[in-house]
């Protein structure tokens, strides 16, 4: 992996704050004084940890520290696209944006080209959400709900010495 | 699929059950609308959330767990923005797979390197041939083909056609999954 993009911070890095990528994107400790235990393993203080994390969320590094939630037990919720033409794209967009439960919107390139996720506290409303987002829009929605998922786990091993080759 | 903003919206459905489909009560919605967004960086980041939700930090942890034990948690973690990280190229791989060897492959393509997601979802003739979604991720296009070129390898005869649909703009992003309702204790 040979990263040339503007956007690597990863010089910035230390080790101790990339240890903090690696070990814990799998998963914080949920006990009393989860940083304090971090910094046990760590061999560092409390503080610190919390001191990197702060700095590591700031730079964007990390997008938080927080729980990750199942989607599919955590409501109802589909992918999906629409064809638009090119110059009214932005506009309905932003429509799309705007509807409730819409929490992803993606242009890609291809005639379907708004991809998104709609999601809604039941089966029933999330129906009802899509069906009003497509009057409103006047074009199909492509409804592609997951079916089965193969690999959900969102954490990969992040290749840091070739990150760093620019 | 991570996330950093939380915009609150009026949510209009209004009518809350006791315990909704999820078996998330009042108080367990409270929590992760506390917490979805971020935990508190504090040392006692489980006293802080129960201080804004009215409970205390013990009751907020027992709850975190429980939430974790039925799944609705996946997990509580650092979770990395891999775009910041410079994976800036995103590639939606698209297949249309031979429906009676889709889960055996779907799994074998969910463990090549590369791939974070990877979906089995219905197919809508005639637009929409393909069933099964792999996302890529790489630093650049030229990096999230090579990949492509491993899955197809790896799918064989059994893939009649695939398409790599590459974000050109993230238009809106946000990991927050319950919407916001009526402040309840």
């Amino acid at each position: 992996m040979h990263c040339q993009a503007p956007y690597c911070q990863v010089q910035e890095l230390d080790t101790l704050d990339r240890r903090l990528v690696d070990s814990y994107q799998r998963g914080l400790p949920v006990c009393t004084r989860p940083f304090h235990t971090v910094a046990e393993r760590l061999g560092t203080s409390e503080a610190e940890v919390i001191a990197r994390l702060e700095r590591l969320q700031a730079l964007g590094v990390l997008s938080r520290v927080g729980p990750v939630f199942d989607h599919a037990r955590a409501g109802a919720s589909l992918l999906a696209a629409v064809a638009v033409p090119e110059a009214e794209r932005d506009a309905l967009a932003e429509l799309i944006n705007a509807a409730p439960g819409v929490n992803h919107n993606y242009a890609r390139e291809h005639d379907y080209n708004l991809w998104f996720v709609m999601t809604a506290p039941d089966e029933p409303e999330l129906e009802a959400r899509l069906d009003a987002l497509e009057t409103r829009l006047g074009v199909p929605i492509l409804r592609l709900p997951m079916l089965e998922g193969f690999h959900i786990d969102l954490s990969f091993p992040i290749p840091w010495a070739e990150l760093e080759r620019t | 699929m991570s996330v950093s903003t939380c915009p609150s919206r009026p949510d209009p459905d209004g009518d809350v059950p006791e315990r909704d489909a999820r078996g998330l009560d009042a108080a367990d919605r409270a929590i992760v609308l506390a917490t979805q967004a971020g935990l508190p960086l504090v040392p006692d980041p489980w006293g802080a959330v129960g201080r804004e939700v009215g409970m205390s930090g013990e009751a907020v942890l027992e709850r975190m767990r429980a939430m974790q034990e039925r799944g609705v948690i996946r997990r509580v973690a650092a979770v990395p923005n891999h775009y910041r990280l410079g994976y800036v190229a995103n590639g939606m791989t698209v297949w249309d797979v031979d429906d009676a060897q889709i889960d055996r492959l779907g799994r074998e393509v969910a463990a090549i390197e590369g791939v974070s997601h990877c979906y089995r979802r219905p197919r809508h003739l005639p637009h929409w041939p393909y069933n099964l979604f792999a996302m890529l991720h790489g630093c650049s296009r030229e990096e999230v083909e090579r990949q492509a070129a491993v899955l197809r390898e790896r799918l064989g005869e059994a893939c009649r056609d695939h398409r790599i649909l590459y974000s050109s703009r993230i238009l809106k992003k946000t990991g927050l999954r319950l919407a916001r309702r009526v402040p309840q204790e």
